[in-house]
C-alpha cells in the first residue's frame, strides 16, 4: 500500500464520521482539528475506523503525533511497514 | 382498549409528522416496540409503545402532522376482545369491547383530567388571553392550584407565534436542510425563551483536578483494544449521576407548579448536530451502568442522534442533563436548564492549569464543572454540595 492509498482511505475514514469533509480543501498539513470539526467522540470513531481499515491499533499515547492528514499517513505507512 | 398517543418528546418538540408505521392492525406488541416513525424539526424518532397489547385500528395516516398527544391509534390490552355486533336494521354497527378485569394503562401521555374540571383563570389572564385570542382550554396554568395566569397566557402566544412562524417559514420544495435547521433553531429559540421566563436559574462553578480521573483513565485505556477504551465523559456523566442519587433536588422534572424528583439518574447528554443545531437524548439509568456499559451506550446515542435516529423515550424522560462543551474548547459552561428539567451541569476544557496544592503551585490537569440549577426546587447551598460531590467522586475513578 502506497501513500496515496493510504491518504485515499483515511479521507474516507474522515468522510464517514464528518461528511462535509472536502478532500481537495483540506490542507494536509495543517491540524485537522483546526479544519474539521471532530469532537472527543468524533475522533475515537476515527481511531477505530482506521483501526478497522488499516488493521493498526492505535494505542492512546500517540494521538499527540497524529495531527495533521499528513502525520497520519506518515504514521500509518510507518506502522504498516514494521 | 387504550388510546396509544404520540408521547412528549421533549420541551422544543411539540408536533410531528408520521413518516411510518411499523406495525399493522392485528399485530401483538409489547412494551418499548417500536410501532412508528415520526419526524421532527430535530430528528426522525422511533416511537415506542408503553404498554402490552395488540394493534387494533391506526388513527394517524402517513405525511399527517399531527401534535404531541394526538391519539395515533388504539390497542387491545392482553385478556380484551372485540365482539363484533352485527348491524341492526336500524342502529348502526357497535363495536363492544370486553375487558376480562379491570385494567389500570399507563399511557404514553398522561391521562386528561375529567370532563368537568376547570381550573381557575385569574381575571389579568383571561383579559389577555381574549385580547390576544389564545384559547384557555388546554392551557396548563403554573399559579396556584393549578390556576393559569398572566404568565401562562402570554407565554403560550409566545408559543403560538414560534409555531406559527414555524409553519410558515416551510415553503415547499425548497431546500430542506435549510428549513430544517431553521425550524430547530426556532424550537430551540423556545424552548430556552420558555427556560429563562420561567424558571429561576442559579449558576455555581468548581474546578475539578483530574489527575487520578486521567490518570485512571489512561491506564485502563492502555490495556484495552481501541473499540473498547473510554473518553473522560463517561466519567464525568456517571460522576454526576452518582452525585444526584445525594442530591435529589437536582435530578427530576418540574410540572404543574410542583418538583416530582426522579429516583433514577436519566441523564440527557447535549449532543452538537453536524448540520446544526443540538439535541439532548438521555442515557438511562446511568447510576446503575458500569463504565465500558456507558462508554458503548455513548458511542450509539451520539452515532444515532447525528443520523437522526432516536427513540421517543430518549427524548421524552432525561431527568438532568449534562453538557461538556470543554471538547471544543471552552473553559466553563453557563448553562440554560431544558425544561422541564431543573438542573444542567456543565463541564469545559480539561486541561494543565496552576493549582496549589499543599502550599506549593503544580500544574494539574483540571475542569471547571457548573452547575446551573432551578431556585424553584433548591437553594446554592445544595447545589455546591452537588458540584462538591462530583468533584469528590471524580478523585476516586476506580469507584466509578
Amino acid at each position: 500500500m502506497n501513500d496515496d492509498d493510504i491518504r485515499t482511505g483515511v479521507l474516507a475514514t474522515l468522510r464517514r464520521i464528518a461528511p462535509e469533509v472536502e478532500a481537495d480543501e483540506l490542507l494536509g498539513d495543517r491540524a485537522l482539528r483546526d479544519q474539521v470539526d471532530l469532537d472527543s467522540m468524533d475522533w475515537l470513531n476515527v481511531i477505530v475506523g482506521l483501526h478497522q481499515r488499516f488493521g493498526v491499533d492505535i494505542p492512546e499515547a500517540d494521538y499527540a503525533g497524529l495531527v495533521s492528514l499528513d502525520a497520519i499517513v506518515a504514521y500509518l505507512a510507518r506502522r504498516l511497514a514494521a | 382498549m387504550t388510546d396509544f398517543r404520540l408521547p412528549s418528546l421533549g420541551a422544543d418538540m411539540d408536533e410531528g409528522t408520521l413518516l411510518e408505521w411499523r406495525v399493522a392492525p392485528g399485530q401483538a406488541v409489547k412494551k418499548g416496540d417500536i410501532v412508528a416513525v415520526v419526524d421532527t424539526s430535530k430528528a426522525a424518532i422511533d416511537v415506542e409503545v408503553w404498554v402490552d397489547g395488540t394493534v387494533r385500528e391506526l388513527l394517524t395516516k402517513v405525511g399527517e402532522k399531527i401534535p404531541v398527544g394526538t391519539v395515533m391509534a388504539r390497542l387491545l390490552v392482553p385478556g380484551e376482545q372485540v365482539v363484533e355486533i352485527p348491524p341492526a336494521p336500524v342502529a348502526p354497527a357497535v363495536r363492544v369491547v370486553r375487558a376480562a378485569a379491570p385494567a389500570t394503562l399507563p399511557l404514553a401521555a398522561p391521562a386528561e383530567s375529567g370532563p368537568a374540571a376547570r381550573r381557575p383563570v385569574s381575571p389579568a389572564a383571561r383579559r389577555r388571553a381574549v385580547e390576544l385570542g389564545v384559547p384557555l382550554t388546554g392551557l396548563a396554568g403554573t399559579g396556584a392550584g393549578g390556576a393559569v395566569t398572566l404568565a401562562d397566557v402570554e407565554h403560550a402566544d409566545v408559543e403560538r407565534a414560534a409555531l406559527r412562524s414555524v409553519a410558515a417559514s416551510v415553503p415547499p420544495a425548497v431546500d430542506r436542510a435549510v428549513d430544517r435547521a431553521a425550524e430547530m433553531r426556532k424550537v430551540i429559540a423556545a424552548a430556552m425563551a420558555r427556560s429563562k421566563r420561567e424558571i429561576p436559574h442559579y449558576y455555581l462553578a468548581e474546578p475539578v483536578p483530574m489527575r487520578a480521573a486521567l490518570g485512571w483513565l489512561r491506564a485502563h485505556n492502555e490495556s484495552q483494544p481501541v473499540t473498547q477504551r473510554l473518553l473522560p465523559a463517561v466519567l464525568l456523566i456517571k460522576a454526576v449521576a452518582l452525585a444526584l442519587h445525594e442530591v435529589p433536588e437536582m435530578n427530576g422534572t418540574f410540572i404543574d407548579g410542583g418538583f416530582r424528583p426522579s429516583a433514577a439518574a436519566h441523564v440527557g447528554v447535549a449532543i452538537s448536530l453536524r448540520r446544526g443545531g443540538l439535541i439532548a437524548p438521555a442515557l438511562h439509568d446511568v447510576g446503575d451502568k458500569p463504565l465500558p456499559q456507558l462508554m458503548a451506550e455513548l458511542g450509539d446515542l451520539v452515532q444515532r442522534a447525528r443520523a437522526g435516529s432516536l427513540r421517543s423515550s430518549e427524548l421524552a424522560d432525561p431527568t438532568v442533563t449534562v453538557t461538556n462543551l470543554g471538547d471544543q474548547g471552552v473553559e466553563a459552561v453557563h448553562g440554560v436548564i431544558y425544561p422541564p428539567q431543573v438542573a444542567l451541569v456543565g463541564f469545559g476544557r480539561i486541561g494543565e492549569r496552576a493549582w496549589v496544592e499543599a502550599g506549593r503551585i503544580v500544574a494539574l490537569p483540571m475542569v471547571t464543572a457548573s452547575l446551573a440549577a432551578d431556585h424553584r426546587v433548591s437553594d446554592g447551598h445544595r447545589g455546591a454540595l452537588f458540584l462538591a460531590r462530583v468533584r469528590e467522586l471524580l478523585q476516586r475513578p476506580q469507584d466509578l
